[in-house]
């Protein structure tokens, strides 16, 4: 079972459908009155905490009292926290600030992130790994996402752990060398733009085991940063990654950092499953590299963040005039040149399968698109469910009844009451009788309407 | 007491090293403590220049002289020139390819960057040639 993030406070929650509309999976019901998620289809987005009018959705990310666990507290920044600031003229006034509060060495996942683009290019040099397209695994949330939807793209992945995670293996170390304390001492903490980046933290999709000790988010950690970063005691020259590290924070920047391979970079979960369609379809050949990033603009968008995705980008944009291109490259070693991959294959995860059983799936597929146009089709969302479709599968599967659909229980009336009287028992826009104040269709038809 | 000079090769086959030079020098700048304002406008100068070195002449080197008064940048390259400097000197005018666009370059503001912040400014350029750009920021 995979572990989540995102959770509801059920205080909060009011039952509305704005959540269940908007989730990219369907993977949320209102039941009894509040929302629930069906945990083997959440993939992590965050959608549902964007959406949320009444901010009943949430995603835990880890206490900062964690760090009190460890005698040596890393800190893995990642680039999308720089532009959070408003005059942030120099990386090195954030990088110094988390020095302030409660870390002793920061490490930027913009450096791991060169490291692995170096990879990259070297391995496009020797010919390119696996099939083309090559589909970029730094989002958790697309790799959830293919490994539920589209399990036969899951070998176009590329091979390598994300940037947090290489950061996570190296810091450690060079913080294990720096000290000469036990590993158990040493604390490592990814700042992390997004629920799916603190899903990752604790249930990896590459690794058996995870690498780092806790997430915390940029929200968490960015009023807490204002304060020293305004009053530096101390401004260190703590930056040592480039244009091309820090560019991984937006959509486009892990791409521009192949330098010239023909790509396609995609924001927006909704957008990432079209092209996924298309990809599966075999309908985009001429691209060898797609990069996904479930949030608008790329990890700039996550709902971990500050500022409004565009204006973070163009904050990073600005801040990397006066980088260096890159300052990191792959010189691993021996072994070591492998700890930029995981250490296990990524799995087919079945949730959205009707049955194990082919024959069975069959049958119930054909039940469930009965149901189906059985169902008015308005998806209204009264059921509980997204959408007829999604009731008539609730249906089948035993997770909802025929009689949660406010039209099947009209008809119900209709014939127990007479024709006629069942519109009293449907909500306004529902009725099927003309009420003289809401003259409606036939009013255009009339000729009576002006713009 | 005689002037400081400071040279650094920039290689043009290897994108990936641009800003390096420049990197170095501001270090070169803070250790000996000039006016943080001095080495912001000398750093971004050199920044901008070496960046047009490395994406459009394919390299050079760069001579910087700290005296007294001022720091002096001079950027010395073989690559294929500026046909219309007053032209290149527009803000906006950009002939850098998709790579570097990619990368965030190629707004056509490196030339009007280095003017605004240095103090005085020269373009020696010859089509096929080559190109040298002298700059002179003030130390107050
Ligand atoms: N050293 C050089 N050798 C040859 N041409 C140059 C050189 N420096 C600048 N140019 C020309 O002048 C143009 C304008 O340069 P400028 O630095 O203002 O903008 P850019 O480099 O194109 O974009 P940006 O600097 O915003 O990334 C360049 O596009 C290029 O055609
Ligand atoms: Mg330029």
């Amino acid at each position: 079972m995979m572990k989540h993030s995102v959770i509801l406070e059920y205080k909060r929650c009011r039952g509305c459908t704005t959540c269940i509309k908007n989730c990219p999976t369907e993977a949320i019901r209102v039941r009894r009155g509040k929302a629930a998620i069906l945990n083997e289809r959440c993939i992590d987005c965050g959608k549902c905490i964007q959406v949320c009018p009444h901010k009943a959705v949430k995603s835990v990310s880890d206490s900062l009292e964690k760090l009190e666990k460890y005698k040596f507290r890393v800190a893995l920044p990642e680039p999308a926290l720089y532009g959070q600031f408003q005059n942030l003229g120099d990386v090195d006034i954030v990088l110094s600030a988390l020095l302030e509060v409660g870390f002793q060495k920061v490490y930027e996942t913009a450096r791991a992130a060169e490291i692995l683009s170096d990879y990259a290019r070297r391995s496009l040099r020797d010919g390119g790994e696996g099939p083309v397209p090559q589909i970029s695994s730094a989002c958790p949330t697309v790799l959830r996402l293919i490994r539920m939807r589209f399990p036969k793209l899951i070998p176009n992945i590329a091979a390598t752990i994300t940037p947090v995670e290489l950061a996570a293996i190296l810091a450690r170390r060079e913080a294990a060398a720096e000290t000469g304390l036990p590993p158990e001492e040493i604390g490592v903490f990814s700042i992390v733009p997004c629920s799916s980046q603190v899903t990752a933290a604790h249930a990896p999709e590459y690794l058996q085991k995870p690498v780092l000790d806790g997430a915390f988010s940029i929200r968490d950690l960015y009023l807490r940063l204002l304060g020293p970063m305004r009053h530096l005691k101390e401004r260190r020259n703590l930056s040592s990654a480039g244009i091309m590290g820090v560019g991984w924070a937006y959509c486009g920047g892990e791409s521009a950092a192949r330098l010239g391979q023909s790509y396609l970079a995609v924001d927006g979960i909704e957008n990432c499953i079209r092209m996924l369609e298309e990809i599966e379809d075999g309908r985009l050949p001429e691209a060898g590299f797609i990069e996904l990033r479930a949030c608008t603009q790329g990890c700039v968008g996550g709902c971990f963040t500050v500022e409004n995705p565009y204006g973070a980008r163009m904050r990073i944009k600005n801040l990397m005039r006066g980088l260096p291109v890159s300052r990191n490259r792959f010189n691993l070693q021996g072994p070591d040149r492998d700890l930029v991959k995981g250490d296990r294959e990524l799995q087919y995860h079945p949730a959205l399968r009707l049955d194990q059983d082919r024959g069975a799936a069959m049958e119930k597929l054909l039940r469930i698109d009965e149901l189906f146009h059985s169902l008015p089709g308005l998806d209204c969302g009264s059921c509980g469910a997204p959408s007829c479709h999604a009731l008539a599968e609730d249906v089948v599967l035993g997770r909802a009844s025929l009689e949660d659909c406010i039209f099947k229980v009209r008809e119900r009336m209709q014939y127990m009451a007479g024709a006629g009287e069942a519109d009293e028992y449907l909500p306004a826009p529902f009725r099927q009788r003309r009420t003289p104040e809401h003259r409606g269709g036939s009013h255009s038809k009339e000729g009576g309407s002006s713009p | 007491m005689g002037d400081l000079k400071l040279t650094y090769q920039v290689d043009g086959g290897d994108l990936l090293q641009a800003g390096e030079a420049s990197s170095q020098m501001k270090m070169a700048l803070k250790k000996l403590d000039l006016p943080p304002e001095v080495i912001r406008k000398a750093s971004i100068c050199m920044y901008e220049g070496e960046i047009n070195m490395v994406i459009h002449a394919d390299g050079g080197h760069v001579e910087v002289t700290v005296g007294m008064d001022a720091i002096t940048i001079r950027l010395v390259d073989q690559g294929p020139g500026i046909p219309d400097v007053d032209k290149a000197m527009e803000e906006g005018f950009t002939t850098a390819g998709d790579v570097a666009r990619d990368l965030g370059f190629g707004a056509g503001m490196g030339l009007p960057n280095m003017k605004r912040y240095s103090d005085e400014m020269e373009i020696d350029t010859t089509v096929g040639v080559g190109t040298t750009v002298t700059m002179r920021i003030h130390i107050a």
